[in-house]
């Protein structure tokens, strides 16, 4: 006698509870506290604040906890917590021009106004383990020096000045958002970056390079690349004015494209565009040299058919979290659809076995 | 099935109070249910709606979470199902979900229920007028697979171009003489739309044609619902002399021994034993306790475990 196989509902439970019991692995180990994750792996943070669309650094370290470091597991929290956030309006437009810079480089200019500033960055170390890290993580002494004044005018601004660049038409439309309204395509350019700036940075870093090696080839130039503090500021219907809620680190980058031109234009260089939450320097030049890719049509470029030009491909395929869900579902039972498939087959395989020509009944 | 107020979380049992009523709040599931109401209107349009982030990941039925979630009043009685059964993991931890952010009554009686989420199969038993069948969709586009691109889709229904469709089967018959589709076998809409059931077998599309529910489908991650009010007519595309036919294994059920249901196959040995039995759990039940019995088994014998 076979009795059907039950018990759903204890082996979730007995998951759920051997899942806490592995997330806080060896309890003679201290645990992790969410400072030290928002502090010590800040650049986990950035990206998890940076594809779940949501600026909390200590939710950020919360996800990551949780999610035993799964950074698109940690993604997903973010985002699933965000979604049951009220709204209560729009902030004014962050102006990276007054961006309190760490860190600011050009790679068209020797030097600029505001000057180039490595700041914290991993570029010129050399990748040699320091096994010194592993018995004390106490940090050597940082010389110091007298604050300046850290803002710098854009670089693109200097090139503008000479209309050696394309000029971005200013407009005060309401951007889209594909949060709360559902993605309509052909979509226009700030959908695209937003799409792009919460997207997997793997995806957009692939993409990218392929858009170096001849996919869709733009030529670019980081122009500029800085990260650092912005203010953000809301309007307040009830007093007039804007106030400041706070700041946010932002990573920016802008890049100097291969030039347009025609009879009638002269030729000009054009721009790619990158903006992401944290310091996030790998995301953002991924997503200039995207965004830049994804502009053909607008700049009367060629389709080359190259993946980083295809704004369906790009925009369908970029969100991880879309991704890792319909990829991983293919775990959950199918049982009812294989079994169809199983006795299509077997019915298939007696009508080639019959005969050559398939009979009347197997034809459906 | 009414659409209630603004307040009719307060009318209802006992719900987490750290949610709002069936989790979603009160806008998004205005916003939801704009999409079912245009949907019922146009039997068979996929309709793009603001899909959000829900608890569970894209792909386990986020679709079909949201509908239900703007679908379910406190006064309805949910029935959640994964392959015909109840005890499904996915069907334990969605029913789950809204005992704890709706508070709604739940069964795994189908005919006790008011609300059914389903995914892969159509119940067994004939639905009633005063039910909601509610599909959680995968890929809502029949076309996606002859045509990837959604902007190009779009315009193919707009003037019901589906030719593409009928050479897709056309090729099947002339390569392995029979249509090779077996399930999300595609349909056409009182002649209009063709439309994607969601993973069914083909064995339930004749259950989509004419039945007295109201069909509500919800793609979460493709962010579209689509709809099919009762009574509507739904035919499985087919050829004149290749017409359509709904299949299943060719044996009865080893456990209530029904002819007519669609069957899992269940492996029992490593020496090739299998045995067949309902993917209905609720229909197989209510056959045992009503006194059939198959090969296999014996009278109520789940019920009694």
């Amino acid at each position: 006698m076979y009795v059907a196989v039950k018990g759903g509902e204890r082996a979730i439970d007995n998951a759920h509870a051997w899942l806490a019991e592995e997330r806080r692995g060896d309890a003679a180990v201290d645990e992790l506290t969410l400072d030290q994750i928002r502090e010590q792996l800040a650049l986990t943070v950035a990206r998890v604040m940076a594809e779940g669309s949501l600026y909390d650094p200590d939710l950020a370290a919360l996800a990551i906890k949780q999610a035993r470091g799964d950074l698109i597991e940690a993604v997903f929290l973010v985002r699933a917590y965000r979604t049951t956030l009220p709204r209560f309006g729009a902030s004014e437009p962050v102006d990276t021009g007054e961006m309190a810079c760490d860190r600011r480089i050009s790679a068209t200019f020797k030097d600029a106004p505001g000057g180039q500033v490595l700041g914290p960055t991993f570029d010129y170390t050399h990748r040699l383990l320091d096994f010194k890290l592993a018995a004390d993580g106490e940090a050597p002494a940082t010389p110091q020096g007298e604050a300046g004044d850290a803002t710098a005018p854009h670089i693109t601004a200097f090139l503008g000045d000479e209309g050696l660049i394309q000029d971005e038409p200013e407009s005060d439309a309401t951007p889209p958002d594909l949060t709360r309204e559902p993605m309509e395509l052909p979509a226009d350019r700030p959908l695209r970056l937003q799409a792009l700036t919460r997207a997997d940075e793997g995806f957009l870093l692939g993409l990218a390079y392929s858009t170096q090696r001849g996919y869709a080839r733009n030529h670019a130039f980081v122009g500029e690349l800085r990260i650092g503090a912005v203010v953000v500021e809301m309007e307040i219907p009830e007093l007039g004015f804007a106030i400041e809620l706070g700041e946010i680190t932002l990573t920016e980058c802008e890049t100097v494209n291969q030039f347009t031109g025609s009879k009638t234009e002269p030729p000009q260089f054009t721009r790619g565009y990158g903006l992401v939450f944290g310091q996030t320097e790998r995301k953002a030049i991924s997503m200039a040299l995207v965004d830049r890719a994804l502009r053909w049509k607008e700049l009367g470029e060629d389709d080359q058919g190259a993946p980083a030009q295809d704004e369906e491909f790009v925009l369908m395929h970029a969100d991880n979290i879309q991704a890792t869900g319909f990829l991983e579902h293919i775990k959950l039972p199918h049982y009812v659809d294989f079994q169809s498939e199983l006795e299509l087959v077997r019915k298939l395989r007696r009508a080639a076995q019959r005969d050559e020509t398939p009979p009347e009944e197997a034809a459906e | 099935m009414t659409f209630e107020g603004e307040n009719m979380s307060l009318q209802g049992r006992k719900h987490d109070a750290a949610y709002n009523f069936a989790y979603l709040d009160e806008q998004t599931k205005r916003m939801i249910r704009r999409a079912i109401l245009k949907g019922l209107a146009i039997p068979g349009y996929q309709v793009p709606f603001a899909s959000r982030e829900m608890p569970m990941p894209y792909g386990w039925g986020t679709g079909g979470v949201q509908v239900s979630a703007a679908t379910l009043t406190p006064d309805d009685t949910l029935k959640v199902i994964d392959q015909g059964a109840d005890d499904t993991t996915n069907a334990v931890s969605i029913r789950k979900f809204f005992e704890r952010t709706a508070g709604v009554a739940t069964t795994e009686a189908t005919d006790a229920a008011t609300v059914i989420q389903t995914r892969h199969r159509i119940p067994e038993a004939p639905l009633t007028e005063d039910q909601v069948l509610v599909y959680q969709v995968p890929i809502p586009e029949p076309l996606r697979f002859l045509e990837p691109r959604e902007t190009e889709t779009r315009k193919m229904h707009s003037l019901g171009e589906y030719g593409l469709m009928h050479v897709k089967l056309y090729e099947d018959i002339s390569r392995h003489g029979a249509i090779a589709t077996s399930y999300a076998y595609p349909v056409k809409v009182e002649g209009g739309y063709v439309m994607d059931p969601s993973p069914i077998p083909k064995f339930d599309n004749p259950k989509l044609s004419d039945c007295p529910a109201i069909q509500l489908f919800g793609a979460g991650r493709e962010q579209r619902i689509y709809a099919l009010p009762p009574y509507t007519r739904v035919a499985s595309l087919d050829f004149e002399d290749h017409p359509f036919e709904p299949s299943k294994a060719d044996h009865p059920c080893d456990l209530c021994g029904s002819q007519g249901s669609y069957l899992d196959e269940v492996i029992t040995d490593d020496r090739g034993g299998r045995i067949f039995v309902c993917s209905d759990t609720d229909y197989c039940r209510t056959r045992r306790e009503a006194g059939h019995t198959g090969p296999q088994g014996a009278p109520d014998a789940e019920a009694r475990s």
